[in-house]
């Protein structure tokens, strides 16, 4: 019968197996030796008793239909009585391709498969237990040690997808089993904890994060060696690690597949961190909207305890930790660090001016030192491989790999860890696959509702916190949007703004008040003329002169971090895409066609067969006209830009209609025409603005 | 503190989490709220008082707290609660299409239940399946890469369900 392992928990034996893994045993015998290493082997999966499968069970994989897949696998294995082993894994990272399932046979390396559906289970597993791999669903095999390949299957590490990667953090996701600190430790965990706490005093440990040129990956990029010499150096009875895993910006999902397919890593960074900074409590500040990754979190919290990882008087090294899981209740402010600290105390999650910093004033009035996931997932290589060894790898100013989460209009969306330093370009068509149904790409946005748009004549920027910098854009926890030509800028501008407007935490005026004018102004440019009165016309104009200088003020003025970046989104588009908001003001067209209010669609009559079905979803009453089996018109005055008629259009008959150069050149005028209103002194304020904003125009 | 008309009569008892936070402190207060809603689905004025009354905190402290956050309500939730992700990647693939055919195939508005106490709508920032979009989550299972279409479809669907349990 299938035994599953996803809530093992250790035997008595695994003590002496951790220790000798951990090398605290060296003067074991010969005998007990091999006994461990064969052991090892068995939990590194280099070699397996009965057939293994793996299925990849993070959030993603789910959504894709793991659980059904997952299902199948079991009724299929009951049904022929095979005796094999079920793995529920992380997420390895290729979101597209999901659902994926792994196969290990006896004696064989193990295998991937992708987009292995419910239906698909059966011929999968009827052609691998047979020995057959079949072509057009594997993704690659892995490579064990001591194990003879496939024929004619590629490596999974030379997959496009995988090959330019460095994995580091993402090392473990999707391959160990994320329930099994036995695996973990297999594969050389809790090692890099075992060697700091017995062989090196807490400054040490300081001076080598600082050394190895990390910086925190959840926006900010502030040395992290530096931040813990803070809290080293301030004295206190009791002081605070706290894990930030509140991910909140909209696009990024790399913490949640770290915790969800690897949370020992997670947890030994923060020992290694606390043990650096002098902390006997930590806590995990994580979303409650990510229940596997706080059941995985949960698990493995125990299960270190059990092992003694966690808890108190830690091997004997008098360092004691407790580690408490803070699920956050929705607040993408509470991503600030001071915000944050005001969360777990139980109040409003708003910002506290800084100084005092928290690494010297932070939760309860103790030293406190907030780290990301991505930065404590980390710490764990760094004390084992060395400061030198993690330095080696990036650009000169940023060290080490970064996680990305790549999404939108990309072929292969999921999560990538490259070395700082490689191309953006790379990242995107080598890695990613490109732009999918032979679209142009526009722009990629990175660094969510803080950083920017990198249009495509930038993309060779190398990544970096500095040179992202450079273009207007940030690194932010690492989110990659990508944007094809279907995308329009203003809307995307808009989007952002309507984000950043609701969580406002409303402390400060500017931001609460600003981000609200802004979402306004480009609202109204976004605003067909059916829906506006003549007055609005001209606010239209005094917004846009008036976008550049809001956004300056917010900036200049606000308290945290949410605030001084707000207007980013709005700058960066502004800057790259200004054609693209001309043609909103001036033309009132989107030219994506995607501003539902400036678009309009027709039919073509000679592709329309009159079958009636666009009349009858249109929302609008007597929008669409004609009879069945004849061709339909549709009347652009009643027309409000939906778009069903193109959705529902069996022929494709009904499209965007593309406004002619005549048309556009009317709207023109008009457009200067009211400016000319304003120029002519009848509105005192604006006369200023109207005169500069032209003035820069030619 | 009397309860409004429209809730729930019978409520699972309070009590019972509140001994589980016995001697708690500020900083319980949030996960006392999230431990009440889960168990009650929403949190009811009575609760609110209850939880007041055991961390000795007025109930305009407690109401300027949980009004902060996304994730708490005040009204009862549907027996299908849909959470629609507006992030990003969910937005640029045509995530607001599929919230609209969502209102107008409900005729529901985010935040707020259908009468029949069916249906609940949700707007959410981001739920992190961004490789999926567009997604939404009904009663926490994950519906990806959907179009107006489908969620009709799937409208539908949980409509005939709803048919053939009466």
């Amino acid at each position: 019968m299938n035994k599953e392992t996803t809530a093992m928990k250790p035997p008595a034996s695994l003590n002496g197996l951790l220790e000798y893994a951990c090398g605290l045993t060296p003067d074991l015998d010969e005998a007990a030796r091999a006994g461990y290493e064969e052991q090892l082997r068995l939990l590194r999966r280099e070699r397996t008793e009965r057939p293994t499968i793996f299925v990849g069970a993070g959030t993603c994989g789910l959504g894709a239909g793991a659980g059904k897949s997952l299902n199948a696998i079991r009724a299929f294995l009951r049904l022929r009585n095979i005796d094999a082993e079920i793995v529920e894994v992380g997420c390895i990272g290729l979101c597209a391709e999901e659902p994926l399932v792994d196969i290990q046979l006896p004696g064989k390396p193990r295998v991937s498969f992708k987009h292995v559906t419910e239906d698909k289970v059966k011929p999968l597993l009827e052609s691998v237990l047979a020995e057959t791999i079949p072509t057009d669903m594997v993704l690659g095999q892995f490579t064990t040690p001591g194990v003879a390949p496939w024929h004619n299957v590629d490596r999974l590490a030379e997959h496009p997808f995988f090959a330019p990667q460095t994995r580091w953090v993402l090392k473990n996701c999707g391959v160990i089993n994320p329930s099994s600190l036995g695996e973990y430790v297999a594969g050389g965990g809790y090692r890099a904890l075992t060697k700091v706490i017995h062989t090196m005093t807490p400054a040490e440990v300081c001076d080598m994060v600082e050394q190895s040129g990390l910086r925190g990956r959840g926006g900010g990029g502030f040395p992290t060696g530096k931040k813990w010499k803070f809290a080293l150096s301030t004295t206190s009875d009791r002081k605070y690690l706290v894990c930030n895993a509140d991910e909140g910006d909209p696009g990024a999902f790399m913490d949640r597949a770290v915790i969800e397919g690897d949370p020992h890593r997670l947890l030994e960074g923060m020992a290694i961190a606390a043990y650096a900074i002098g902390a006997s409590k930590a806590y995990i500040y994580i979303r409650a909207e990510y229940p596997l990754a706080i059941k995985r979190l949960q698990h493995a919290i125990a299960e270190a305890k059990d092992c003694g990882f966690l808890g108190e008087n830690i091997q004997d090294s008098g360092f004691s930790l407790e580690i408490v899981i803070k699920m956050g209740a929705g607040a993408f402010v509470c991503g600030e660090e001071t915000a944050l600290i005001n969360s777990i105390e139980g109040k409003r999650g708003m910002p506290r001016p800084r100084p005092p910093f928290p690494a010297v004033k932070g939760l309860f009035d103790k030293p406190t030192i907030i780290n990301n996931v991505e930065t404590l997932a980390n710490i764990p290589r760094i004390a084992e491989g060395g400061a030198e060894a993690f330095a080696a790898i990036g650009s000169e100013t940023s060290k080490g790999t970064k996680v990305f989460a790549l999404s939108g209009k990309i072929a292969l969306t999921g999560l990538v860890e490259v070395a700082m330093g490689t191309r953006l370009r790379q990242v995107l068509f080598d890695i990613g696959g490109g732009i999918p149904n032979g679209k142009k790409f526009k722009a990629v946005q990175i660094g969510g509702p803080s950083g920017g748009c990198i249009p495509d004549e930038h993309l060779d920027i190398a990544i970096d916190y500095e040179s992202l910098k450079t273009v207007g854009a940030m690194m932010g926890s690492g989110g990659l949007v990508v944007m094809d030509e279907d995308t329009c800028m203003v809307d995307v501008a808009k989007f952002f703004m309507e984000f950043i407007q609701r969580e406002s935490c409303g402390k400060c005026i500017p931001c609460r008040e600003g981000t609200l004018r802004m979402l306004q102004i480009l609202e109204r440019i976004t605003r067909g003329r059916k829906s506006e009165s003549k007055f609005q016309a001209l606010e239209r104009f005094k917004g846009v002169m008036m976008l550049n200088r809001t956004a300056e003020v917010i900036r200049d003025t606000s308290l945290c971090g949410l605030g001084q970046t707000a207007p980013n989104p709005v700058l960066s588009t502004l800057r790259w895409f200004r054609d693209e908001y001309e043609a909103h003001i001036y033309e009132r067209r989107c030219p994506a066609g995607v501003c539902q209010e400036l678009r309009s669609f027709e039919i073509d009559v000679e592709l329309c067969d009159g079958c009636t079905l666009c009349a009858q979803r249109c929302p609008v009453d007597g929008a669409i006209v004609g009879v069945p089996k004849k061709v339909h018109y549709i009347i652009e005055d009643k027309c409000i830009g939906c778009g069903t008629c193109v959705d529902v259009c069996p022929t494709h008959a009904a499209r965007l209609r593309i406004p002619g150069a005549e048309e556009i050149d009317r709207e023109r005028r008009e457009s200067e025409q009211a400016l000319s209103v304003f120029a002519s002194g009848a509105f005192e304020d604006w006369h200023e603005g109207a005169a500069l904003y032209r003035m820069g125009k030619q | 503190m009397s309860t409004t008309t429209g809730q729930p009569a019978v409520q699972p008892d309070i009590q019972e989490i509140l001994d589980r936070h016995a001697d708690a402190g500020r900083d319980a207060l949030i996960p006392l709220l999230q431990d009440v809603q889960e168990t009650h689905g929403y949190l009811s004025r009575e609760a609110i008082a209850r939880i007041g009354e055991h961390l000795h905190l007025p109930a305009s402290k407690i109401y300027g707290v949980a009004t902060f956050y996304n994730q708490f309500r005040f009204q009862p939730l549907g027996r299908y609660h849909i959470q629609v992700c507006r992030g990003t990647a969910c937005h640029v693939k045509g995530s607001l299409g599929v919230l609209d055919a969502i209102r107008q195939d409900l005729a529901l508005e985010p935040g707020k239940t259908t009468r029949d106490g069916l249906f609940s709508l949700e707007v959410v920032a981001c739920i992190g399946a961004c490789g999926l979009a567009p997604v939404i989550s009904i009663n926490g299972e994950f519906y990806a890469n959907l179009t107006p279409q489908k969620v009709r479809d799937i409208m539908d669907e949980l409509r005939e369900e709803v048919e053939n349990d009466e």
